[in-house]
């Protein structure tokens, strides 16, 4: 087939043709065209299958509002569903199909649909598929997926990389048409900062699409001309193919840049970039969206508005019918029924709803003034019209236009209300706009040229001047305002047949009617009831049309029937482009330990842990599951030696003259008295009385503390003592910084730790157990005069010191320790061995600690000082939180050994039943323990330290474990902590 | 979506920072009756406009600030260090 609609004329470049197919079927077009023009080019009216019904669908539009040609694009991996044909450009090798039919598009088996129609009204989901209730997940959720939807996804990982970027200019200029060119050259020649954004891959807007003149050129040569001009200015950045899709607070705007869309291949840049733009000030410009009017079967292909088929006409030099009939309710259908005419399409007929003269004389035309279409036929594409009066007409496109709304959408993205004008019988933007933005030409209701341009340049002067900057804008441009009289008119009343007013989601005039009846009156419920003004085109074209239905069902005007609020996006954005780089193991940054290139040699198993990817264990190539290489780790560690990188606890340098008195406030023991050389647990609350971290604190001076917090904590804790030092204390001397990534750190732990260390550390320095007891803490040198920090803390409860070096240092430090523990017999042990070790402790972690466990019920009452008052104290006393058979922090055994413990478990006593009134508590952590041989675990029970020795049930109801446990000291081994002071 | 003049850093965008909470409190004493701790922490008012509410530039100077946002429209009257004595250094220099 050849472009057998293809007329002089338009803006596509014949001199080179591109190949493509629909439905497997080779056609071609010319570099210039969409999909949807080079489709009406080759004679294809009919593009898809609708949503619902299944019925037979054309293209409507010729632009982003398009509702009905909805397409897939490429193939594999790369597929595109609900692409929408009219904005696609073409290219050569483009592969498209056509949706939501099961066979052919031509036959699809599903259009019987069409024929249960009556059964699938307005709120059909509500009011059937309602019993047997069992029926819903097993029989009709499957049917009612199989069958509705648009496009299918490919199933397969988005082969294509989507970026993000940030932009900052005076004025944003949203929309490239008259209005949008004249505000930009305006801003640039008077040198503001400017972006011009248009969705469009060409500026100019409707100048493209209609035959004025502009400078007393042709509207496509001065928006050339205005193009060019912009691009030589520096300080004008001009982004086609952009749609500014939401304007948010501060000035800010979304935009979606597609770089690649109109190409074949990517070739590995980014598909689409997705803008924040931050403007001082915007102009909106988008423009006006057509809309169409309702009567009997106006969904059939061949039906469009007039304003698309003018487009497709002089700016595609595609004609969409042979004989094209015109319906209207104002003079812009009568441009449509001139400019085809001139073209050489034959305009069969020109209806117009209005009374009065004909506006034109179009030769051979029947003119039908006051007239209606009441119903149209043709199976698969309309073949003629039928009007009030019973004539019928032979067409086989028919344009309709029911006059333009102008697009206010973003004016209304905070919540900005538009306002009603009867001349033009639209709604125009409101008063109150987001701030910073104005509006111009068509989108403010200034329909016609020399407006439109006008208001598109005073906007920016007005903008200019609130920036300071004069406005320079040059000569004014010559145009001439067209003829833009409008009668309201939105529906055909004679019409028997269905009259579609969403036809991407096949909502009738009747459906609107219906939800009437039915009381959902107000917007937003009809909306809802009906799904009118859903899905991808939001309703851009139907909502006016049910909006008027519906107030002449109330007996309301429009502006008090109201619109439904608009927000982001104005057009689809794929979840790609939101993700951007945020994908996989890139969703968020991560930090790395100073021993992780060591770790990766060693071949261990990482994890995530917060912010940083930790060590999780280190297999050996003998071992085969994961509890072998920790218990192997556990039994190292508390056999001889092992070295763990805690790099990623918290460290925060308290620096003043009154540190120590900061950290009283903050932590429910004493810190005062705290000897220098010394470390001391310190536990501290929040304001509510709660736990909020623990960690250990070391004097390195009479004014210099360091503080270690725990991994999730660090930021947190860092913040509230911040928020501690500058608003609530703002007296005292004391300053802060965050030294977690400063400083490398390493737990050395075992019977031969210090064994270890003293062939590290430089020999001025003692460290024997009287030299440098338990919870002692030091600045000195090791291997020769690096320097350490040396603490004498133990979380695995063996004799244990950690030693921290500048970060710089800490990966040879992890090889040295290694090296010179080799015959100690070393284990480097990760995350699961320190969390093994310290549930045999009894420690508590982030599993006890959760933000809803107390002092108290962690077991450590009694740490709160009385002699003093830290933050948290005070509420802490709350009687609830201080019951007599309150929650306490204990340690669990199976009674019968062999079972294995869960965390999540809840404790009910024998004898009763598994229900949330007999709940006395749950396990927060539970681990095999190598040292004990079988499974243990610590928890929360009522008064649970006076029940030592007793039998309870810890009852998973999630895995199905009910298990009989013995509640004993979380302490369980060393409970004298004798290990700790050798 | 929303941007913060910092006194120290200058206009920054709401990501660098963190929000603290309702501003406009006055802790009470660490040895105050538990009745005004109970009201400081657990009392709220919802406001609807102008609102005084903490923010710490977390991501910039790690200044607290006390901001005055309107909570219809976000937009924000005034920004000031919360630390009375930066305040006032910072003032005397702008």
């Amino acid at each position: 087939m050849t472009q057998t609609n293809r007329i002089s004329g338009g803006l596509v470049d014949r001199s080179k043709t591109l190949n493509f197919t629909f439905n497997g079927k080779n056609l071609q077009g010319h570099p210039g065209d969409t999909l949807a023009s080079a489709l009406l080019a080759n004679g294809q009216r009919m593009m898809g299958r609708s949503f619902k019904y299944h019925r037979p669908r054309g293209v409507l539009t010729a632009g982003s509002e398009e509702p009905n040609a909805l397409v897939q694009l490429r193939a594999g991996a790369h597929q595109e569903p609900n692409t929408r044909a009219t904005v696609a450009e073409l290219f050569d090798g483009l592969a498209a199909t056509s949706q939501n039919h099961r066979g052919s598009l031509e036959t699809d088996l599903m259009e019987v649909t069409d024929l249960f129609s009556r059964f699938l009204s307005a709120g059909f989901y509500y009011k059937t598929f309602m019993w047997p209730k069992s029926f819903w997940e097993k029989v009709y959720e499957p049917i009612i997926r199989h069958s509705a939807g648009l496009g299918r996804l490919s199933g397969q990982e988005d082969p294509d990389i989507y970026d993000k970027g940030f932009l900052h200019c005076d004025l944003l200029v949203i929309g490239g048409g008259p209005a949008g060119l004249s505000a930009a050259l305006t801003a640039g020649r008077s040198g503001a900062r400017v972006i011009l954004a248009d969705e469009d891959f060409l500026f100019g807007g409707r100048l493209n699409a209609e035959t004025f003149e502009v400078d007393a050129m042709p509207g496509s040569d001065w928006a050339e001309r205005a193009r060019a001009e912009l691009t030589a200015m520096d300080n004008v950045r001009l982004m086609t193919r952009t749609t500014v899709y939401g304007a948010y607070d501060h000035g800010i705007y979304g935009a979606l840049e597609r770089m690649t869309d109109h190409l074949p291949t990517s070739s590995g840049k980014p598909r689409q970039i997705l803008w924040r733009i931050y403007s001082k000030r915007a102009v909106l410009c988008a423009g006006a969206t057509e809309r169409p009017i309702a009567f009997g079967n106006n969904d059939r292909p061949g039906v469009m508005l007039a304003g698309a088929v003018r487009a497709y006409a002089n700016r595609w030099a595609a004609a969409p019918g042979k004989r094209v009939a015109v319906f209207t309710n104002n003079d812009d259908g009568w441009r449509t029924a001139s400019d085809l005419s001139r073209a050489g399409v034959t305009i069969s007929a020109i209806i117009d709803s209005r009374d009065g003269e004909p506006r034109a004389q179009i030769p051979g035309a029947t003119v039908a003034m006051g007239g209606r279409v009441m119903d149209t036929c043709g199976r698969k594409g309309i073949r003629s019209i039928k009007l009030v009066d019973g004539r019928t007409i032979d067409a086989d496109c028919l344009a309709v236009s029911g006059g333009w709304n102008p697009n206010v959408h973003l004016t209304g993205h905070q919540r900005g209300r538009p306002a009603w004008r009867e001349d033009l019988a639209a709604f125009v933007p409101g008063e109150d706009l987001p701030a910073g933005m104005a509006v111009a030409g068509a989108a403010n209701g200034a329909l016609t040229l020399a407006a439109a341009l006008s208001e598109g340049r005073a906007a920016s002067e007005k903008a200019l001047n609130d920036l300071g900057i004069s406005p320079n804008g040059g000569d004014m441009v010559k145009a001439e305002d067209e003829a833009a009289d409008i009668t309201a008119f939105w529906h055909v009343g004679e019409s028997k047949a269905r009259a579609w007013l969403d036809q991407q989601n096949d909502v009738t005039a009747k459906d609107v009617k219906l939800a009437h009846r039915e009381s959902y009156r107000s917007v937003e419920h009809l909306k809802r009831y009906t799904t009118l003004g859903m899905a991808t085109d939001q309703g851009k074209t139907a909502n006016m049309l049910a909006l008027a239905i519906m107030a002449e069902c109330t007996g309301k005007t429009i502006p008090e029937t109201g619109t439904t609020i608009f927000r982001p996006p104005y057009t689809p954005i794929a979840m790609g482009a939101l993700a951007g780089r945020a994908r996989g193991k890139d969703f968020r940054p991560y930090r790395l330990t100073p021993s992780h290139k060591w770790a990766e040699e060693q071949g261990a198993v990482f994890v995530t842990t917060g912010m940083w990817l930790r060590a999780q264990w280190f297999p050996r190539p003998d071992e085969t599951h994961w509890r072998e290489s920790v218990d192997r780790e556990v039994a190292g560690t508390r056999g001889s030696v092992g070295v763990c990188d805690v790099t990623t606890l918290g460290k925060i340098d308290i620096q003043g003259r009154d540190a120590a008195e900061f950290l009283n406030k903050l932590y429910v023991n004493g810190f005062a008295k705290l000897a220098v050389g010394k470390v001391r647990y310190g536990l501290m609350l929040r304001e509510d009385g709660m736990a909020m971290d623990d960690g250990t604190t070391a004097r390195l001076g009479e004014h210099h503390f360091v503080m270690t917090t725990t991994t999730a904590n660090a930021g947190p804790v860092f913040r509230h003592m911040e928020f501690c030092r500058q608003c609530l204390w703002p007296e005292l001397d004391v300053n802060l910084i965050s030294t977690t990534d400063g400083w490398a750190q390493f737990a050395v732990a075992g019977p031969n730790a210090r064994k270890l260390l003293q062939k590290v550390v430089d020999p001025e320095h003692d460290i024997t157990n009287e030299a440098f007891p338990f919870m002692a803490c030091a600045e000195l040198t090791i291997c020769g005069g690096t320097k350490a920090r040396l603490f004498r803390i133990s979380f695995s409860g063996e004799l244990a010191f950690e030693i921290a070096v500048p970060a710089r240092y800490g990966d040879s430090l992890m090889r040295v320790l290694m090296a010179v523990g080799e015959e100690f017999d070393v284990v480097p042990y990760g995350t699961e061995a320190l969390g093994v070790m310290r549930i045999e402790k009894g420690h508590a972690a982030g599993n006890e600690l959760t933000g809803q466990t107390s002092a108290a019920n962690l077991g450590m009452g009694r740490m709160v000082s009385k002699k003093k008052d830290c933050i948290g104290n005070t509420l802490s006393e709350r009687p609830d939180l201080n019951r007599d058979d309150g929650l306490r922090l204990v340690g669990f055994k199976p009674v019968n050994r062999v079972e294995t413990l869960t965390s999540g478990a809840h404790f009910i006593a024998l004898g009763k039943s598994a229900v949330m009134d007999n709940d006395e508590g749950w396990m927060s952590s539970v681990t095999f323990s190598p040292e004990l041989g079988h499974s243990i675990g610590i928890g929360f029970i009522k008064q649970g330290s006076e029940r030592l020795g007793e039998v309870v049930r810890a009852v998973d109801l999630v895995r199905g474990k009910d298990i009989e446990v013995e509640i004993v000291s979380a302490h369980f081994i060393d409970p004298e902590g004798e290990r700790l002071r050798v | 979506m929303i941007r913060i003049p910092c006194p120290y850093c200058g206009e920054r965008d709401h990501s660098e920072f963190t929000y603290g909470g309702d501003g406009s409190i006055t802790y009470p004493a660490l040895d105050a009756p538990m009745a005004d701790w109970l009201e400081a922490v657990f009392e709220r008012e919802n406001v609807r406009g102008l609102q005084l509410e903490t923010w710490h530039h977390v991501m910039g100077c790690r200044m607290w600030l006390l901001v005055e946002r309107d909570t219809m429209t976000h937009e924000i009257h005034s920004v000031r260090a919360a630390h009375t004595g930066l305040a006032a250094v910072l003032e005397e220099k702008s």
